[in-house]
């Protein structure tokens, strides 16, 4: 630890942190309350936290806060910051401008239909990998490695012709199939199970579990926060995914929310529409953020993968 | 039960396969042949039709004049490709490419350094902010497009109305191709940064700590030994970035549809490549050659990856 350093920025802080530490004596000519290390720790720590902070949550805040305002306080040349009144009336004209209902449940069933295969099909593949003996599993992984780094949006007009090919225009299952399978999924779970102790699989296999059961009853329980990671990923990576249901639907009944919010955009036009465009990125932001604030720990666990250099 | 044991070597280390198909496979392998099959196959086979076979099929594509939802194609050779190379399009695409990129890169780059330093102080409250700089990561960019639409709006944004408070008239973000780039890449940038930032942040709490009290006690103060020590030892962190932030930047799509739909002064390869096959003029076998140049750009940057990573720039 850096308590020697001579320019720590929060002796304040540090002195808290290791209340019996004596730190009574050497820093004595510095008292951890005084007002040079407060404004110290204010100016050096707190200040680019905040302002950092404050970066991230205007613009959201702002668009809450426009959400509930009426057109008459938004086209204005005098900004009023707070609406005049809890409003809901945009989320309502939202909704009915555009069958944002029927792009809601689309989401959801994209959503969580897509995700459940591809955390299944990576689970499966990951075990694959790892604990059933194969001839050319190296040549397999390098394969899916390999396919990893494949940009999905280079194969937007092959896949589009595929798909519309066999029918899958303005369908969910359109939307779903071609993201099903899963290179990320597969490769963070395989990292995973790679550090399994075989020993216990070993033991199992030697009471006679087979591999379905040796999957579900040791390395499944085992594995759950690798799970969860890869999950909430393929979830939010789902939710969000713009480029593709973009193309391949046209029509408003199998739309998913970020579809039909450029659909709304559309619409609404310029002007007026500001308040009732916010409505519509709240719905879509939303459900997201409160994902993320309540298991942001896997989430970005799970993005920054492969940053973490030995 | 003992030939079980024997015929396995230990299940998760990885060995080469030592059961060469050639040898008379015993009825445990043959049974493990076709459980693997069964669980891996269905997922090779969906990344072999929609990740592998797009890429074939977007060469073959790039090979014909066909315009989309035609049933008949001319097979053309190069033509698209030398058509975009002898445009005009492909100086002003490639611009706006490199110019998106290199902004969006270095800005996320050296924001997200300056957050992680911030938040790799021992102050309470790093958690959060480190959460909150992370969260329009996550964000979708449709939502978070329209929202800083509204915040540039020339007539009534918070930017505008920032601007008039200073005597100032707000430019014409949308109308101005010059200026929707700038827009679009500050929202980018706003959007990406805290990736940066908890990557780095996760770099900088790697550091030998001993070796950097040592300095300390040598007299190097804050700036010295951030220049001098924590910047080299960062290097296998930043260069993972540039690498990473460069292959997303050259597929940024969400954010330059919904604030510049028409691409215009927006349009990077991928994006003219979208509105090549799916715009105005559905001339899919074009829009297929700039994806394949997208393509191969993409693959040198792996492949640069690859061959460094090979190298070890890391210190460890």
């Amino acid at each position: 630890m850096s308590t020697l350093s001579p320019v720590s920025p929060d002796p304040a802080a540090e002195s808290e942190s290791v209340p019996d530490a004596g730190p009574e004596i050497p820093l004595q000519r510095h008292r951890p309350f005084s007002r040079a290390n407060l404004a110290q720790t204010i100016a050096g720590g707190y200040l680019p936290l905040v302002l950092a902070t404050l970066v991230v949550f205007l613009p959201l805040l702002w668009m809450v806060l426009s959400s509930l305002k009426q057109p008459g306080e938004i086209i204005t040349m005098d900004l009023k910051i707070l609406p005049e009144s809890l409003n809901l009336e945009n989320y309502n004209i939202a909704m009915t401008t555009v069958p944002f209902t029927q792009f809601f449940v689309n989401s959801l069933i994209v959503t969580s239909v897509g995700a459940t295969i591809k955390v299944l099909l990576a689970i499966l593949t990951a075990y694959a990998l790892v604990f059933v003996r194969f001839p050319y599993k190296n040549a397999i992984f390098v394969l899916i490695l390999v396919a990893l780094m494949v940009p999905p949006q280079v194969s937007i007009l092959p896949n589009y012709i595929l798909i519309a090919g066999m029918g899958g225009k303005n369908t969910l299952w359109g939307i779903i199939l071609p993201g099903l399978g899963t290179a990320f999924g597969t490769f963070l779970l395989r990292q995973h199970f790679m550090t399994l102790p075989a020993s216990i699989l070993e033991s199992a296999e030697i009471d006679g579990a087979g591999h379905w059961r040796r999957l579900w009853r040791i390395v499944v329980p085992v594995s759950g926060p690798s799970i969860a990671t890869v999950a909430l990923v393929v979830v939010v990576s789902e939710w969000n995914d713009y480029i593709w249901p973009l193309i391949i639907t046209d029509r408003p009944e199998t739309m998913t929310l970020p579809v039909g919010l450029t659909l709304l955009q559309n619409s609404e036009g310029n002007g007026s529409g500001w308040g009732i465009l916010m409505a519509g990125a709240v719905l879509v932001i939303f459900p997201i953020l409160l994902v993320f604030a309540a298991l942001q720990r896997y989430i970005v666990a799970g993005l920054t993968q492969g940053s973490v250099t030995g | 039960m003992t030939r079980q044991l024997t015929d396995r070597p230990r299940a998760a280390v990885e060995t080469k396969p030592t059961a060469t198909p050639r040898r008379r496979w015993s009825p445990r392998a043959r049974r493990d042949f076709f459980v693997f099959l069964a669980l891996a196959l269905p997922n090779l086979l969906l990344i072999a039709v929609f990740t592998y076979l797009p890429l074939f099929n977007n060469i073959y594509y790039s090979t014909l004049d066909w315009t989309l939802g035609s049933a008949s194609a001319t097979v053309v050779g190069l033509d698209n490709y030398v058509t975009f190379f002898t445009s005009t399009d492909a100086t002003k695409v490639l611009g706006t490419t490199a110019v998106f990129t290199l902004i969006t890169v270095g800005g996320s780059m050296l924001l997200g350094l300056l957050v992680a330093i911030a938040l790799n102080s021992k102050i309470r409250g790093t958690t959060f902010a480190r959460s909150a700089v992370f969260a329009p990561y996550v964000l979708s960019g449709v939502g978070v497009g329209l929202v800083w639409l509204f915040i540039f709006d020339p007539g009534y944004g918070v930017l505008a109305w920032l601007l008039r408070g200073i005597g100032q008239q707000s430019p014409q973000w949308i109308n101005d191709p010059q200026l929707s780039l700038v827009m679009v890449i500050i929202v980018y940038v706003w959007k990406n940064l805290g990736y940066c930032a908890v990557v780095y942040l996760a770099g900088l709490q790697s550091l030998p700590q001993d070796v950097m009290e040592a300095a300390s006690l040598d007299g190097a103060n804050g700036l010295r030994r951030f220049l001098s020590m924590s910047l080299p030892l960062l290097s296998p962190t930043t260069f993972f970035l540039l690498i990473t932030t460069m292959l997303s930047s050259l597929q940024a799509f969400d954010l330059i549809r919904i604030m510049t739909p028409l691409g215009n002064g927006t349009s990077t390869l991928i994006y003219e490549a979208y509105l090549q096959a799916f715009g105005a003029f559905n001339r899919a076998g074009y829009s297929a050659a700039i994806s394949v140049v997208l393509f191969a750009i993409l693959l040198i940057i792996t492949l640069l990856q690859l061959r460094f990573v090979e190298r070890k720039v890391h210190y460890s």
